[in-house]
């Protein structure tokens, strides 16, 4: 068999590159002069943080050079969610301070949309205007037709505002658009979502099975972690991914299997371990709802069945399953994180569920442990009004397990719509690139032309910022207080954030904007406290500690006082499920007219000549908003597509060279992306990782470097059960030239 | 004493946490590096294996970047480490061109840069910015004639490699595989 061999510097400044490059030497002696930077930075002084580069939230150090600038941040040791070891992004996180393309300056729209006029403005008459805007849309139409959208801790304060003023319409793209059909499967099965940080004992596992999910590319830390605790303890991984992802390389069973067929597979698995009878059976016995109704439902999902439809070989499938339950109870089926693929999407994660049910791995040493959460008192305010419509009331029968507002739901109800009697008027938009985070861009963009205010508040201008009336610098997470992170864990803990130097430039915290904006509309009495610090001295004073104390250690961490960590040997348990079990048939979805055990479904396939869009993440970046990260940049400036050898070929494609890609809808990638020929990759489909191509030309680092995915998912797959929006029926094909084009590179 | 390093390849991600936690901890400037991660892939699909590697300074006990310097601006101090004294430093690239790792770099300022094991933390007991960050601990540091030392237990225990060993360089940067 021919070998090839691919040998990648990945860090993208490697020395060999930098010796080509302008650097270049400086002979001159006379150049070379004393007194230069030390080769390390003598510190002065440590702040307590949690990150803010993603929403893994971990606990570090903020370290100042003697100059009083940020330095390095460090993991704080204490921290449960990182064990003193930050991500490549929290490390880097130094980079969010020192970005020189960050907002500086409240600004004020003055021409037209898109067309990024603005002034600058001051705080006062930022909040003036934006308040004046509000006041009218509720008396006009009522306050419940503002909205927000939130990504990131300062959500929290405009979530308060809205609610102050009659809003229950608080969105996050982290349901919808990521992890929200996992949360509905998982609550129909068990009863509980799964939260953030999942609830996995992946440190002790000794089968971790990994479908589609590649830990390592996505820097989830604490279970990064816990990956190569298993490795080292002899844990056996499954991967399952159309790409030779990370994780894959690390496995001992890699299934390539054919994309949007994982539910065939997931069914097979059932099918293997219900025939064998290698579930586990008191268990299954004591706990569960509609087993019998599963093994009949499942009895011709055969590995040979499956066979035709993934292309996995059934005698893997068998031998995978028999894997799985050698290691059981201590097996995790990982539920993964982004699943919004294919519209039946909560369906496939009830399969999941249910097959760790059959395991018996949740609430077991090695599954799915029993978290437990600090509470932590709540500043005393009036109780909120009712709102006077909710999203759900204008939608009544449509997604009926979505348990939370949808991102994308609220962008539908602001295009005008004879069915509706209301729409939505206004947007604020916290700390998420809406138009990198929903798919179908073009959908937003007419929304966005219907409202009456659109605010962003964010640190970097990015997409959305060139749309808004009113753009808010906030001061990133190294420069403010924010509440205390109690996230979930195996023991409650609570974090500080505190900032451990002053904003830069015109900038704020997200609190002091969302209380400015109170005072206007009179709902002061929502925010009791004056100063974030002094909101938090009061709540940790509540509950045995100070600010002072935790500003000296960062992170507390408390007893737990609910139950054990993992269930007791024949503990009788209560299930938060109509049937208090665990539903492998599911008395929730088909309450609401859904199939109560999942079912596979053919997906569309790619036309001649097209290859699936699959996309994923890199280690260095979290979504669009490190991309001009300097320190993150410096180790990936653009993605590439990834495309098999034979594909290529046909195409005639080499590794370097820049090429567009075309949708099924003729959507051309707004930049050319450059191609990457390697093996890792299935021939059905390509991939690239997500979050570059900015279009937004002040991040000047990252502009037209690669290309945005979204820009490509112009097709939606919408879970009927919750909303989701799957985004991986998309198919694209080549455009090799570029003639009178420009590349940025 | 003999300081060493071991990279557990079965563990790397590749995710690079090591570079830049040696930028913040030792002022590399944005756009170079002293170290870096390297992905080796073998095989045609569905046959594939990756090995993923941090890669740095060797600090190899022959040393061609010291024998080669012409101002003795590169020299190894106590523990096996080697080190540039950047006011001796002449910048002429001689080592640069000798070291088969390609583990150096022309600081803009002028000078030769490259990986010191972290010797201002390894002096104070610290491990080396990287070791420490590490979110995989794929990395071993320690010195070699300690027997009870994380680097000389892990060597005991593991199947490793040296890369370019034909070069007779003698590295101190081991790999596990």
């Amino acid at each position: 068999m021919a070998t090839r061999r691919q040998f990648i510097r990945i860090s993208a400044m490697g020395a060999g590159a930098v010796m080509a490059g302008a650097a270049g030497l400086r002979l001159l002696a006379s150049e070379i002069t004393d007194g230069r930077k030390a080769s390390y930075v003598a510190l002065t002084g440590r702040t307590p943080t949690y990150c803010e580069v993603c929403f893994w939230k971990c606990a570090g150090w903020v370290y100042r050079d003697d100059k009083g600038s940020i330095q390095k941040i460090i993991g704080n040791s204490e921290d449960l969610n990182c064990n003193g070891r930050l991500c490549p992004r929290g490390t880097g996180g130094v980079g969010m301070y020192h970005d020189e393309d960050r907002l500086r300056k409240p600004l004020i729209r003055t021409e037209e949309r898109g067309m990024q006029s603005f002034r600058e403005a001051t705080w006062e008459e930022a909040f003036d205007y934006i308040a004046e805007k509000i006041k009218v849309i509720s008396a006009e139409h009522g306050p419940e037709c503002i909205a927000l959208f939130t990504h990131g801790s300062g959500g929290k304060y405009f979530s308060t505002l809205l609610r102050a003023l009659g809003s229950p319409h608080i969105a996050a793209p982290s349901y919808a658009q990521c992890r929200g059909p996992r949360e509905v499967a998982f609550q129909a099965t068990f009863g509980e979502a799964l939260d953030s940080p999942e609830p996995l004992d992946i440190r002790d596992t000794r089968c971790l099975v990994l479908i589609g999910s590649h830990l390592g590319e996505n820097m989830h830390n604490g279970q990064v972690q816990e990956m190569s605790d298993a490795i080292d303890k002899g844990a056996t991984i499954i991967t399952v991914d159309p790409r030779f992802s990370t994780a894959a390389g690390k496995s001992k069973y890699w299934l390539p299997i054919k994309p949007a067929t994982d539910l065939a597979l997931l069914l097979a698995w059932i099918n293997v371990i219900i025939t064998e009878e290698l579930y586990d059976k008191p268990y299954v016995e004591k706990y569960t709802y509609g087993f019998e109704y599963l093994k009949e439902h499942v009895k011709n999902m055969t590995p040979e069945w499956a066979y035709g439809i993934t292309t996995i070989d059934p005698t893997v499938i068998r031998e995978t399953a028999r894997e799985m339950a050698n290691a059981s109870p201590a097996v995790i089926v990982h539920p993964g994180r982004h699943v919004t693929w294919y519209g039946d999407d909560t369906q496939r994660l009830r399969a999941v569920a249910i097959l760790n049910a059959l395991l018996g791995s949740w609430g077991r040493r090695g599954g799915f442990f029993r978290t437990e959460t600090f509470e932590l008192p709540e500043p005393p305010h009036p109780a909120y009004p009712t709102p006077k419509r909710t999203w759900r009331t204008e939608f009544p029968d449509l997604y009926k397990l979505a348990d939370t507002v949808l991102a994308n739901g609220v962008c539908d109800a602001t295009v005008p719509d004879p069915s509706r009697n209301c729409k939505f008027q206004g947007w604020i938009v916290n700390g998420t690139n809406l138009m990198e985070t929903l798919p179908n861009q073009a959908n937003t963009l007419k929304a966005i032309q219907e409202l009456q205010l659109l605010v962003v508040i964010d640190t970097m201008p990015m997409e959305i910022t060139g749309w808004a009336d009113v753009v808010l610098p906030e001061c990133t997470y190294l420069e403010r207080y924010d509440d205390l992170r109690v996230g979930p864990h195996r023991k409650p803990q609570i974090a500080l954030r505190a900032p451990a130097a002053k904003p830069m430039h015109d900038t704020k915290p997200a609190f002091y904007m969302a209380r400015e904006l109170a005072k206007r509309l009179g709902v002061i009495e929502y925010f009791p406290f004056e100063k974030m610090e002094d909101q938090l001295d009061w709540q940790l004073k509540q509950v045995g500690s100070s600010l002072e104390e935790m500003k000296k250690i960062g992170v507390k961490t408390f007893d737990r006082t609910a139950d054990n960590l993992f269930f007791y040997p024949d503990e009788d348990v209560e299930f938060y499920t109509a049937t208090g079990k665990i539903e492998l048939y599911s008395t929730a979805l088909e309450g609401a007219g859904f199939d109560p055990m999942p079912k596979y479904t053919a997906h569309e396939e790619p036309p001649a000549g097209y290859y699936r869009l699959n996309y994923g993440r890199a280690p260095m970046h979290t979504f669009s908003r490190t991309a001009n990260n300097p320190n993150l940049t410096d180790l990936m400036d653009e993605n590439s597509v990834w495309v098999n050898p034979r594909v290529a070929k046909e195409w005639g494609l080499s590794t370097g060279q820049y090429v567009h890609l075309v949708n099924q809808d003729g959507k051309r990638s707004e930049f050319p992306i450059k191609v990457r020929v390697t093996e890792r990759i299935r021939w059905d489909s390509v991939y690239m990782v997500h979050g570059f191509g900015h279009q937004e030309k002040k991040l000047r680092r990252s502009y037209g470097k690669g290309a945005s995915d979204t820009n490509l998912i112009t097709k939606v797959l919408v879970d009927p059960v919750m909303g989701g929006t799957g985004m991986r029926g998309n198919f694209v094909t080549f455009i090799t030239d570029l003639a009178g084009e420009e590349v940025v590179s | 004493m003999r300081y060493a390093m071991a990279v557990d390849t079965k563990k790397c991600v590749g995710c690079s946490d090591c570079v830049v936690a040696c930028q913040t901890e030792n002022n590399v400037p944005i756009g170079y590096c002293r170290d870096w991660v390297v992905e080796v892939m073998d095989g045609t699909y569905p046959q594939l294996e990756i090995e993923l590697r941090s890669e740095r300074c060797n600090h190899c006990e022959n040393a061609p970047c010291v024998r080669c310097c012409p101002t003795g601006a590169s020299h190894i101090v106590d523990g096996g480490i080697v080190l540039v004294k950047p006011n001796k430093c002449i910048g002429c690239g001689a080592c640069i061109a000798s070291c088969p790792y390609d583990a150096r770099y022309p600081h803009p300022e002028g000078y030769v840069d490259k990986c010191t094991f972290c010797v201002h933390r390894v002096s104070q007991g610290m491990k080396p910015a990287c070791v420490s960050v590490c979110p995989t601990k794929c990395m071993y540091f320690g010195d070699l004639d300690d027997p009870n030392s994380d680097v000389s237990m892990v060597l005991k225990k593991r199947k490793y490699k040296t890369l370019i060993p034909e070069a007779g360089t003698k590295p101190h940067l081991y790999f596990l595989i």
